[in-house]
């Protein structure tokens, strides 16, 4: 944004910013991949099955790498900004950026044998998943407002698009309606939030916002900069699923395909807790003191909604959906405990303990809608389809017991250690409460997962259920997401050492 | 930024009557949402909120004398803009399956 702000009229209109392409590199890749799987895919005849799948693989997995490359240089030499201050160059951005990468890379697996011989078949589909990582790169990695907002509405647009993309299905249809309606009500809040910050700061450059504040110490724009906050509070809590703003999680991931429900609960959660972190943590240390009992508070409603409504569910797809809410809680305890430390130096374990939560709940999360997608296909997926599963397909079962089981947060799995460092974060900053809450009600939602795996163990199969078919990239995507589950929950140490290394530019 | 007479005039408005009118327009776009049914109808409020943002950027520019808030709202437009497309699209889709459906006859999705 301050493009124009930091040109010198008078040496030369035309000064343009200097642009590091290659720290660029996992966005750009993702989106000339995405525009030339599109070109491409509507010049040429129907690829052969599975190509557009393992393209759209291959683009995020050769984006995730150069992220790779990227935290090397950061390790180096330090987190900076780029492109005129729009974009942060850190380490968490590239982690975001590898979480999100690896999110297309399993969601493609799954979808493509889901969509196969139906008339979605086609690029439309990736395209559309490596539009929306690029929107949720950049709102992980906003180093500005306005640059945040367009990076949230890369990743909502797409997401729409995408829960409405099975055309042969009404609820698919309500449900990217349902998204739409909701999704513009609070993009509009968050904007409106933005333009009030800006009006109480007099920038919406993160790094200008903290300054301005800084120096002001009447604190006559109170008024609008607290309403503001108000706003960008609400338009975000609705994109990280935080209770009371989570209404319309169910609706919508019930409705959509399952692999595009995956990819929304992933990377759609990552990128959402990129931007609150950016926003709050970094943009607004001065006002810690004013959002962290609202952030408090949600994390609370969060945790308790999504356990107890989720134990009243009859359908997967929404108990997973409510489970996801109190997910959302455990994440906002993490960001709760990296608030203490808003604006100091010491950055504390708070962020480091979201980001692993978020590697590790995303790889939990598409393995769990993956088995969906492929135990009831487009069906309506209730609990009965579950039935004696274990019975017809050992394999499958045991992968989602592994998946709820880490969901649960039982010990030697990733779930367990995402859970143990977001608590330790909480107690690190003492916060008691809220980590004897989330305990709790972390007990009552494995009622609930346990209640999925007793009906695949111990129910007797049903003679009419349809057939479940195992295509083989989905199998390899759900196989590689419960062997990551289990080995990274016994050994997880690199996980710990790597995400240790997150910090923020300043 | 008042060079010419029209401006003038302009200058001569308070900025905090444009942030009064741009909030007044925020909330009837955000009424309008919550108490109309018709898919459309909610979907032009969401348009009327995001104008409602983009005057309140347009307003604090001017009276902080910064430029930025000014290019902000082009962006916007793009954005309003892309939204307009997808939201069509699939309002055009629910709309073909199900003529003249509202918001309350979309509850399949329940529980």
């Amino acid at each position: 944004m301050n493009v124009l702000a930091q040109a010198d009229p008078i040496l030369d209109p035309n000064i343009e910013p200097e642009i590091w392409w290659f720290a660029l590199s996992p966005l750009l890749v993702l989106v000339g991949g995405a525009l030339t799987l599109m070109l491409i895919g509507a010049l040429t005849p129907k690829w052969p099955k599975g190509l557009y799948a393992l393209a759209s693989a291959m683009v995020a997995g050769a984006a995730g790498t150069l992220a790779i490359f990227n935290w090397d240089d950061i390790s180096d030499n330090g987190p900076t900004t780029l492109v005129a201050g729009a974009l942060a160059f850190d380490t968490f951005a590239m982690w975001s950026t590898v979480t999100i990468c690896a999110a297309v890379i399993l969601v493609s697996m799954l979808t493509d044998e889901f969509i196969r011989n139906t008339p979605n078949d086609g690029p439309e589909v990736y395209s559309l998943y490596l539009v929306a990582a690029t929107g949720g790169i950049v709102m992980a990695s906003a180093n500005d407002l306005i640059v945040l907002f367009l990076g949230l509405e890369t990743l909502s647009l797409a997401l729409y698009v995408l829960a409405a993309s099975n055309r042969r299905s009404d609820a698919s249809a309500e449900s990217g309606l349902k998204y739409f309606i909701l999704g513009g009500f609070a993009s509009s809040l968050f904007l409106y939030g933005i333009a009030l910050v800006y009006g109480a700061t007099g920038s919406t450059n993160i790094g200008e916002m903290v300054n301005a504040v800084a120096v002001r110490l009447d604190g006559d724009n109170d008024a609008l900069a607290l309403a503001g906050i108000a706003l960008l509070i609400v338009g975000l809590g609705f994109k990280v699923a935080a209770a009371p703003f989570h209404i319309w999680v169910p609706d919508v991931y019930q409705g959509a395909p399952s692999p595009v429900t995956a990819f929304m609960a992933s990377a759609g959660k990552v990128a959402a807790f990129g931007a609150i972190i950016r926003v709050l943590v970094s943009g607004l240390p001065a006002y810690r003191d004013d959002w962290q009992p609202i952030i408090w508070v949600l994390a609370l409603l969060s945790l308790v909604v999504g356990s107890f409504l989720a134990v009243v569910q009859t359908n997967v797809k929404r108990m997973l959906a409510y489970s996801s809410v109190s997910h959302a809680g455990f994440l906002l305890v993490g960001v709760e405990a990296a608030a203490h430390f808003a604006g100091e130096a010491y950055p504390g374990m708070g962020i480091s303990s979201v980001q692993l939560y978020l590697l590790f709940y995303s790889v939990l999360v598409i393995g769990s809608f993956g088995v969906v997608a492929v135990v009831v296909g487009d069906d309506d997926a209730s609990l009965d389809r579950f039935k004696g599963l274990a019975k017809r397909k050992p394999l499958v079962a045991i992968a989602f017991t592994i998946f709820l089981l880490a969901q649960a947060g039982v010990p030697f799995t990733t779930g367990f250690i995402a859970k143990f460092g977001v608590i330790q974060a909480a107690v690190e900053v003492d916060s008691y409460a809220i980590a004897i809450i989330a305990m709790v009600t972390a007990v009552v939602a494995a009622f609930l997962y346990l209640r999925i795996m007793v009906s695949m163990w111990l129910h007797d199969e049903d003679e009419k259920a349809p057939a479940v078919r195992v295509p083989f990239a989905a199998g390899l995507a759900i196989g590689a997401a419960a062997l990551f589950s289990v080995v990274f929950g016994i050994f997880p140490s690199w996980f710990i050492d790597w995400s240790d290394a997150i910090t923020l530019v300043r | 930024m008042a060079q010419t007479g029209s401006c003038d005039v302009i200058a001569a408005v308070e900025p905090t009557w444009y942030l009064i009118v741009s909030s007044l327009l925020f909330g009837i776009g955000a009424f309008g949402l919550l108490v109309r049914r018709n898919p459309l109808v909610m979907f032009m409020c969401i348009e009327l909120m995001l104008n409602a943002a983009n005057l309140t950027f347009v307003a604090l520019a001017t009276s902080l004398g910064d430029i930025n808030g000014q290019t902000a709202v082009f962006f916007v437009m793009v954005v309003a803009a892309a939204e307009v497309v997808v939201g069509l699209g699939i309002l055009v889709s629910i709309l073909r399956r199900r003529p003249g459906a509202t918001a309350d006859d979309l509850a399949e999705l329940k529980g």
